[in-house]
C-alpha cells in the first residue's frame, strides 16, 4: 500500500480519536453517583439513645451486654489485650473525655457509661478500609462484611471510640454456648456491633434494647416525628467525641 | 542385539511398577469410587434443580452472601418462584442435615475445602434417617 505523509497523519489522528472516544463515552454514559443512594433503606437513619439517668450499669447490671454477646457469639477471651467487645461500659470520664470541665452532677461523674459502635454518619473506619469490608448502609448502619475483611486493622486505628476488636485467635473455644442464629468469626478478622442488623430484618429490636429492663435503651429511625427524634430534640444529650466530626449516632441523655 | 532378554525383562518390570497405581486401584475396586453424597429424604427439591446445584452451588452461595450481607436482602426467590431465607446454617443445613455425609463427601473427593464453616455454624448432627442415592 502506498500512502503519503499527509494522509498517514490524517489516518493516525482519526485512529487516536477513535481510541479516545470509548472512555469519553463511558464517562458520559456512567450512571450518576446518586443512584447508589437508592435501595431498600433510602431515607432512614437508625440511631440509639442511652438514658444515663435510667441506666443501672453503675449498679452492676450487665443484662444488655450479656444479651448482645450471647446472640452474636462474642467470645470471652479473658484478657484485656485480646478481648472482643461489641457493647461494654467505661467510666463517664473516659466516655466523654472532652466534658471533664463541664458542670456535671457528682453521681453522673462517677457513673458507668454503656458504649458501643456509634454507627457514625461520617465513619472514619469506612474511609480507611482498603477492601470495602466495612461500609455505611443507607439506613446508617456501619456494616462489617467479614467475608472481605483481611485483618489489616486500619479501621481499628481510625476509630476514635475503640469500638472495633480484632480476633487474635480462633474465638470458638472461648464461646460458652454457640448460638446457631449468628455465625461466629474466625482468627484474623475485625468485628464490632452491627446494631443487630440481622434481628432488624426479622422485625425485632436490637438484643440489648430487648434485654434492658430499665428502659434506658431506645432504638429506631431518627427522622422528625419519631419517638426517638422527640426525645433527642427535647432533652439535653451528649454524643461521644462529636467534635471530631464523625457525627456519631448514639445519643446519651443526661 | 546384546542382552535382549535383560532389556525386555527390565522394561516389563518397569512398566509393571510404573502402572502400579492404575491396576491396583482397578483391582481393589476403588477406581469407580464415587462420593455418593447422602440426600435428604424428607424433601425432594433443592433450592434450584439438582443438576444446577451440582454444578453451581458455589456461585449460588456467593450470590446469597452478597445479596444478604451487602444488599441487606435476605430473601432468595428461586427460578421456580419458591422463596428461601438466605442462611447457610438455617436453610442449606436444615435440609442437608448431615454435612459430613453430604457436603464433605463431595469436597473430600474433589479436594475442596470451603472455609465457610470456620464461622458459619454447623448444628450438632441430629440427622434423621437418610438414604444414599
Ligand atoms: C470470617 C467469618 C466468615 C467466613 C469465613 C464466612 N462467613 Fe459468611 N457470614 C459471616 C458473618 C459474621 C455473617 C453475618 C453477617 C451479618 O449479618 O452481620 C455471614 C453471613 C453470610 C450469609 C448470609 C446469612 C447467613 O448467615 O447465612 C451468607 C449467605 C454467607 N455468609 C455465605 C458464606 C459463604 C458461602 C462462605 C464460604 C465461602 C462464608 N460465608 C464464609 C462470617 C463468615
Ligand atoms: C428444601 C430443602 C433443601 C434446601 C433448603 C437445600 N437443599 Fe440441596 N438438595 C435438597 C434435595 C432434596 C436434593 C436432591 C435433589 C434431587 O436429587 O433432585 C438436593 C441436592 C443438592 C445438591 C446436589 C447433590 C447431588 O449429588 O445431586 C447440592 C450440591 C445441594 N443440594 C446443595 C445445597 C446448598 C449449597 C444449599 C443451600 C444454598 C441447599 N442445597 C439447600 C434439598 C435442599
Ligand atoms: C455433588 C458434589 C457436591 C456436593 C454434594 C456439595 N459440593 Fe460444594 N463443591 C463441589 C465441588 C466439585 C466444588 C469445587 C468446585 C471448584 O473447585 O471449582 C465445590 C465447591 C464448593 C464451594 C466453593 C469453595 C471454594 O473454595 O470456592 C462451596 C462454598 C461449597 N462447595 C459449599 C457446599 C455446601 C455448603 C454443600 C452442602 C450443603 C456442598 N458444597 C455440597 C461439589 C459438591
Amino acid at each position: 500500500m502506498n500512502i503519503d505523509r499527509r494522509s498517514f497523519l490524517k489516518l493516525a489522528a482519526l485512529g487516536l480519536l477513535a481510541v479516545a472516544a470509548k472512555p469519553a463515552f463511558d464517562l458520559i454514559s456512567r450512571p450518576s453517583a446518586a443512584r447508589a443512594l437508592e435501595g431498600p433503606f433510602a431515607g432512614k437513619r437508625l440511631a440509639m439513645v442511652v438514658d444515663l439517668n435510667a441506666c443501672t450499669a453503675g449498679d452492676g447490671c450487665v443484662d444488655c451486654i450479656a444479651a448482645c454477646h450471647s446472640v452474636h457469639n462474642v467470645p470471652d477471651i479473658g484478657n484485656t489485650k485480646e478481648e472482643i467487645k461489641w457493647l461494654w461500659e467505661v467510666d463517664y470520664k473516659r466516655a466523654f473525655p472532652d466534658q471533664e470541665n463541664g458542670f456535671v452532677s457528682e453521681p453522673l461523674l462517677d457513673s458507668r457509661v454503656l458504649v458501643l459502635c456509634n454507627h457514625c454518619d461520617n465513619p472514619p473506619c469506612v474511609k480507611v478500609c482498603p477492601t470495602q469490608a466495612t461500609w455505611k448502609r443507607e439506613d446508617g448502619i456501619v456494616m462489617m462484611d467479614y467475608h472481605r475483611c483481611i485483618g489489616c486493622r486500619y479501621c481499628m486505628a481510625a476509630c476514635p471510640y475503640g469500638s472495633r476488636s480484632f480476633n487474635w485467635r480462633d474465638p470458638r473455644p472461648y464461646i460458652d454456648i454457640i448460638q446457631q442464629g449468628y455465625p461466629t468469626r474466625t482468627r484474623g478478622v475485625v468485628e464490632k456491633c452491627n446494631f443487630c442488623e440481622e434481628r432488624l430484618s426479622d422485625g425485632l429490636q436490637p438484643a440489648c434494647v430487648e434485654a434492658c429492663s430499665s428502659g434506658a435503651l431506645k432504638f429506631g429511625d431518627l427522622k422528625p416525628g419519631t419517638e426517638l427524634y422527640d426525645l433527642i430534640s427535647s432533652q439535653f444529650n451528649l454524643r461521644r467525641k462529636a467534635e471530631l466530626g464523625t457525627r456519631p449516632q448514639v445519643y446519651y441523655l443526661l | 542385539m546384546y542382552d535382549k532378554g535383560k532389556i525386555i525383562g527390565g522394561l516389563a518390570v518397569f512398566l509393571c511398577l510404573a502402572s502400579f497405581p492404575v491396576w491396583y486401584m482397578a483391582a481393589s475396586g476403588k477406581a469407580d469410587y464415587s462420593p455418593d453424597p447422602v440426600l435428604p429424604v424428607s424433601e425432594n427439591l433443592c433450592v434450584e434443580s439438582a443438576q444446577y446445584m451440582k454444578e453451581y452451588h458455589m456461585q449460588l452461595m456467593q450470590q446469597w452472601r452478597d445479596q444478604a450481607v451487602r444488599q441487606g436482602d435476605s430473601i432468595y426467590v428461586s427460578s421456580d418462584n419458591r422463596t428461601f431465607d438466605i442462611n447457610l446454617t438455617g436453610t442449606c443445613l436444615k435440609c442437608h442435615t448431615n454435612k459430613a455425609d453430604f457436603c464433605d463427601r463431595c469436597h473430600n473427593y474433589t479436594g475442596t475445602a470451603p472455609n465457610c464453616w470456620d464461622c458459619h455454624n454447623v448444628p450438632p448432627a441430629n440427622a434423621p434417617p437418610q438414604v444414599t442415592k
